[in-house]
Order: structure tokens, then C-alpha cells, then sequence
């Protein structure tokens, strides 16, 4: 794997755009025995703290290039939307943020990636550790066939968060707008929940370990209306809590809930490529780039 | 519906090559139709043959009884039930363990490049003729030691293991993948992962790969010709001795051509028989629950 060179230490705290009161004990990404943060109340922040900050990044799956030279920055505490049309990239892009991608044979990634300063794919990074710390929520729910009590307390238990799981457990899923709904069934099969409270489910699952980051694949694609609006107010909660980046095809849903949208095309070589990046507002009302535009009126009809 | 006169032009008959086509097609199934229920006739009559000759013999003296003292005598089969039973859950112990190690390490931790020979050293060591196996542990363990229940559990795993491996396998790589993908999105290392979510979601699959593979173990006549053939008449329930057993009594039985020597042997088989076939109609059954609850 070829990622570009870096002169500054790892653990160079510095790094971090805004110094942050928790920032040493939640940004370390070597493995260790898990802290637990200190949550805090999301700070009307005029400077926000850069979380990732990618600089040229490109993604190979063996011979074929994916993605080329994406450079953007995500913000704390912000969602940030994804869009673009089918295989351009956003997955792929998503994917490479808490490195699921890298057990795909053939997979390469290069150019800098870095996570509060820490080179994601850097030698002292240890992928388990990364994905304690970015979550991931996917386009199907994935629940696993346990309870859903079982659920959410499961990678608690085995990352030993042990004292007090049943407030983490009840904390998790008030916090995916899920505990009025099965408090009394917590013993229950998961895989006896709706589809939309299936994947509320899988986002207290997420949250229950505390991640700094939440990433969500077309979290609603499979869901109906009601289920959807459900995750997208969601969305907006967790967003005071957690820096929380989605991939959508459905471009009124980023509007609703993102405060950024980067839109990603196919270029001539048709791989994968950031086209545009601005706050949602702007994106959508003046983009600058012409593909930009083609792609949201044509969808507009 | 009014009386238009059928259109030769569209008719709706055969034509072209479909009627050869639906002949041939009419033909491979009724092959293997007749295939398939020629399969059943003979297990059918082996079972019926096996069952008229057998069951005259069972009594509880014969069940119990020490084994005939002395050739063309009469006696019971006791020690070798139970001799069969320890091998089949020493056997069982070791090629479980074994088997379901290797599956893990193919599915879970080796990279295609390695796990793809192994797979396919598993499927050779499948095929291998079991007197191999029990010529091997002769001439690494007998030679040595002398026979014992030991050596015959260990040729008898080398005949049970792929089996297990194989079968675990299979249901290791029936575990959906967004169960992995979900476990590794959360920060989970993978061993932990293995131990909790995919081993549990893969169990009762791997329980039937077990209770067959023990089935079959029980009963492997040829790894055991050289490993535990030379035990006593009475019970023996030392591992480090030679162990009597039910293939071997069977044989032994039957070669001394004694009628009622063959009548015990017929009694053995019948025995033998069902217990095996008892299981693996309980293990299937099992499998089949296990997966319709999991919803595969
Ligand atoms: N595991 C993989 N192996 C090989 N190529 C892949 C793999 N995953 C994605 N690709 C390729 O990478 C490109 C980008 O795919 P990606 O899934 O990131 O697109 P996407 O923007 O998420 O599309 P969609 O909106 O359809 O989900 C596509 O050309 C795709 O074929
Ligand atoms: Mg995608």
C-alpha cells in the first residue's frame, strides 16, 4: 500500500486544527486498553476540528482505478453528505475511512488520509482500533441473531465495557430514538424488528462503544418513507454528539440532513472522482461545476 | 368468446427441434428417476437382508455377554459395543477439534493463497483409502507402542477429520458476510468475532458435521485392523490397550464360518447399522431445525 510520504510524528497532537480537552485520550489509534470518553456538549464551534483531512487520494481494486485524487476535509460534529451517481466512488471513499476495505483482495489505496492528524493507513494505525473509533452503519440492516438487548451490548462486552451495560445498553438505544419501542422486548430476537427499527438498531449497536465518528452507507435505502424520515431526524440528534459522514441517492434526503455535501462523478476514464465539495445550501443552489448542476436538475426532473 | 377458426399459421404445437428437444428431455429424467430409485431399492434391501438376519440374535445376553471365548462358542458382543463407543469418542474428540481448527484457520485467518492448498489436501486426505490410515498409525505408533485404543482413535480421526473440516467449512461460509461486516465496523478484534458471533451462527451446522463424522468413525473397519485387533474376550475399557470393537468382532466372526459365529456377526451388523443410521437421521433432522431457525 502506497500512501505518500509524511514528515510529522504519528502521535503529533499538534496536528489537530483546535486543540481539544478529550483529544489526546480519543484520537490514539494504536491498540490499548479502550478509554472511555468524556462526553461533551457539541461547542458552537466557528473554527470546527478537521476529523479526517485527505489529500490526493486515490483507490485501485487490482488494475482499475476507483477513485482519483480526492482532497476534502470533514468537520467535527457536522454531517456530511455523499453524493453522485452509481459507482463513482462513495462507498468506496466511505469504506476507506474506517478501512473495511482493506480485507477486499486487490484493494490499494494511496495518497494521505489522515484522522486527527493520524495517517489512517500509517504503521502505528491498527485497523481494529480505527473501526472502535468510526463506526459503521450499512445499506441493509445487519443485525446480528441475538437479541436485541444482545445486540447493542455485544461489542461492549467484548471490548470490556463491562461496568454499568445496561445504562450503555438503554444510553445506546434512547440515543437511536429505539428505546420507547422495545424497552419491554429487549430479551427478543432482533431479527423480529421492522426493517427501519432493525436499522435504528444497528445505529445504537454503533453508538453503544462511543465512536468519534459514525459513517452510514444509503442508511434508508431499504426503508420506507416513515422508517426514513425516522433515521433522518435521528441523524440530526446524533450529529451533536458525533461527526457522522452519509452516502444517500436520494439528494432531498442530503439537503435534509446534511450541513456538507461533496458530490462524486465519473470522469472521462470513468473513474470515480470528487467533482464538487461546499456547505449543502450552496452545493445545491449554485453549484459551481457544470456537472454538479446536470446531475441535481436532472434529478429534479 | 367468439368462433374464430385456430390460425395455422400460429399453431402451438411443438416445432422446429422442441419436439426432439422435450423427447431427450423426457428421456434424462425418467434415467434419473430409475437412478435414484435403484438407489433406495438397495439400501432397502441391504436393511431388509440385514434386519431378517440380524434381529434373530439380539437378546439382552448377547448385548451384555462377554465375547465368545473361543472360536465357533457362542457369547454376547458387550465389550465391543462399549470398545466402539471410546474409540468413537476419543476419535470423535480429536477430529472435532482438529476439524473445526483447520475450517477456521481456511475460512477465517489464512489467505487465499495458502487456504486454497490446504482445501485441497483436505479433499485428497478425504479420498484416502482408511487402510492407509491404519497402516500409517501402525508404522508410526504400533510399531513402537503396540496397539491401544489410542493409536486405533488416531487412525480413526485421520479418516473423521476432513470430514468435519469439510462439512464445518461449508457452514462456516454459509455465515452471512454482513454479520462479519457489522462485527468488524464496531471495533471488534476477529478472534473475538469468531468466538461469538460466527461459530455460534455456523453451531448447529457444525454439530451435524460432528455426530456424522462420529457415525462414520464408528464404523471404519480398516484403520483398525492394526491398531486394536488383538483385545481379550471381556471388557476393556483402558485406552492404552487394545480395545475391542464392533467392525472387527463382525469380521472376526464371520471368517470363522461357525453358523453360530455368523449368526452374531449378522446380529453386530444389524446393530452397527442402525445405531448409524438412527444418528445420522437425528443429526440431519437436527441440521435442517438449526438452519430453519436461523433462517437460511
Ligand atoms: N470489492 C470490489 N472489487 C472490485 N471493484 C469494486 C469493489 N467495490 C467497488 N468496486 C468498483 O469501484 C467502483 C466504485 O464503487 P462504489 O461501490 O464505491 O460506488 P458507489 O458510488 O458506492 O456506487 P453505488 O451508488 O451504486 O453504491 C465501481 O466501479 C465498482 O465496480
Ligand atoms: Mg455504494
Amino acid at each position: 500500500m502506497s500512501v505518500s510520504e509524511t514528515t510529522t510524528d504519528e502521535f503529533d497532537d499538534t496536528l489537530i486544527a483546535e486543540p481539544d480537552r478529550s483529544a489526546p485520550a480519543r484520537i490514539r489509534l494504536s491498540p490499548g486498553p479502550t478509554r472511555r470518553p468524556t462526553p461533551e456538549p457539541a461547542a458552537p464551534a466557528i473554527t470546527r476540528q478537521i476529523v479526517f483531512d485527505a489529500r490526493g487520494v486515490w483507490v485501485d481494486y487490482g488494475a482499475k482505478r476507483a477513485l482519483e485524487d480526492v482532497t476534502m476535509t470533514i468537520e467535527r460534529n457536522l454531517a456530511t453528505a455523499l453524493i453522485g451517481p452509481s459507482g463513482c466512488g462513495k462507498s468506496t471513499f466511505l469504506r476507506c475511512l474506517n478501512r473495511m476495505n482493506d480485507s477486499i483482495p486487490g484493494f490499494s489505496v494511496g495518497g494521505e488520509l489522515r484522522y486527527h492528524g493520524h495517517d489512517l493507513y500509517g504503521p502505528t494505525a491498527n485497523r481494529v482500533e480505527v473501526r472502535r473509533r468510526i463506526g459503521m452503519v450499512f445499506q441493509k440492516p445487519n443485525p446480528f441473531p441475538k437479541s436485541i438487548y444482545d445486540n447493542v451490548a455485544w461489542a461492549p462486552r467484548n471490548l470490556g465495557m463491562k461496568d454499568g451495560l445496561d445504562e450503555r445498553v438503554e444510553r445506546a438505544l434512547r440515543g437511536a430514538a429505539l428505546w420507547d419501542e422495545v424497552k419491554d422486548r429487549l430479551k427478543q430476537s432482533a431479527l423480529g424488528l421492522s426493517g427501519g427499527q432493525q436499522q435504528r438498531l444497528c445505529i445504537a449497536r454503533a453508538i453503544a462503544v462511543e465512536p468519534d465518528v459514525v459513517l452510514l452507507d444509503e442508511p434508508a435505502s431499504a426503508l420506507d418513507p416513515i422508517a426514513t424520515a425516522s433515521i433522518e431526524d435521528l441523524i440530526h440528534e446524533l450529529k451533536l454528539r458525533y461527526t457522522i459522514v452519509i452516502v444517500t441517492h436520494n439528494m432531498q434526503q442530503a439537503m435534509r440532513v446534511a450541513d456538507r455535501t461533496a458530490f462524486f462523478s465519473l470522469d472521462e476514464n470513468r473513474t470515480g472522482a470528487l467533482i464538487e465539495y461546499a456547505d449543502t445550501k450552496t452545493l445545491f443552489s449554485h453549484p459551481a461545476d457544470s456537472r454538479t448542476r446536470d446531475y441535481i436538475t436532472g434529478q429534479f426532473g | 368468446m367468439s368462433t374464430v377458426t385456430p390460425d395455422p399459421e400460429f399453431s402451438l404445437r411443438p416445432s422446429g427441434n422442441l419436439a426432439r428437444r422435450l423427447l431427450i428431455s423426457r428421456a434424462a429424467q425418467g434415467g434419473a428417476v430409475i437412478a435414484a430409485a435403484l438407489a433406495v431399492v438397495i439400501l432397502l434391501i441391504l436393511i431388509g437382508f440385514t434386519v431378517v438376519h440380524g434381529i434373530g440374535a439380539l437378546s439382552w445376553s448377547f448385548l451384555t455377554g462377554n465375547l465368545p471365548a473361543a472360536t465357533g462358542q457362542a457369547g454376547g458382543i458387550g465389550p465391543a459395543l462399549l470398545g466402539t463407543a471410546e474409540l468413537a469418542l476419543i476419535a470423535g474428540i480429536i477430529s472435532v477439534t482438529l476439524g473445526i481448527l483447520t475450517a477456521l484457520f481456511l475460512t477465517e485467518f489464512a489467505s487465499p493463497r495458502v487456504a486454497a492448498p490446504v482445501a485441497a489436501t483436505l479433499d485428497v486426505l478425504a479420498g484416502l483409502p482408511t487402510i492407509v490410515a491404519g497402516v500409517f498409525v501402525y508404522g508410526i505408533v504400533v510399531a513402537h507402542f503396540g496397539e491401544s485404543g489410542i493409536a486405533a482413535a488416531i487412525a480413526l480421526s485421520m479418516v473423521m477429520t476432513p470430514l468435519v473440516a469439510r462439512a464445518t467449512l461449508e457452514s462456516l461460509r454459509r455465515v452471512p458476510a454482513t454479520w462479519r461486516d457489522a462485527a468488524a465496523a464496531l471495533g471488534v478484534s476477529h478472534w473475538r468475532t469468531v468466538l461469538t458471533v460466527i461459530l455460534p451462527g455456523a453451531a448447529s451446522g457444525i454439530t451435524t458435521a460432528a455426530i456424522l463424522a462420529v457415525a462414520r468413525g464408528a464404523g471404519e473397519t480398516a484403520p483398525l485392523l492394526f491398531t486394536s485387533a488383538l483385545y481379550g474376550n471381556n471388557v476393556q475399557l483402558n485406552p492404552l490397550h487394545a480395545l475391542p470393537n464392533l467392525p472387527l468382532e463382525i469380521y472376526t466372526l464371520i471368517e470363522t464360518g461357525y453358523p453360530v459365529s455368523v449368526q452374531m456377526a449378522w446380529g453386530a451388523a444389524f446393530l452397527l447399522m442402525m445405531t448409524i443410521l438412527l444418528v445420522n437421521i437425528v443429526a440431519r433432522i437436527g441440521l435442517r431445525r438449526g438452519e430453519r431457525k436461523r433462517g437460511l
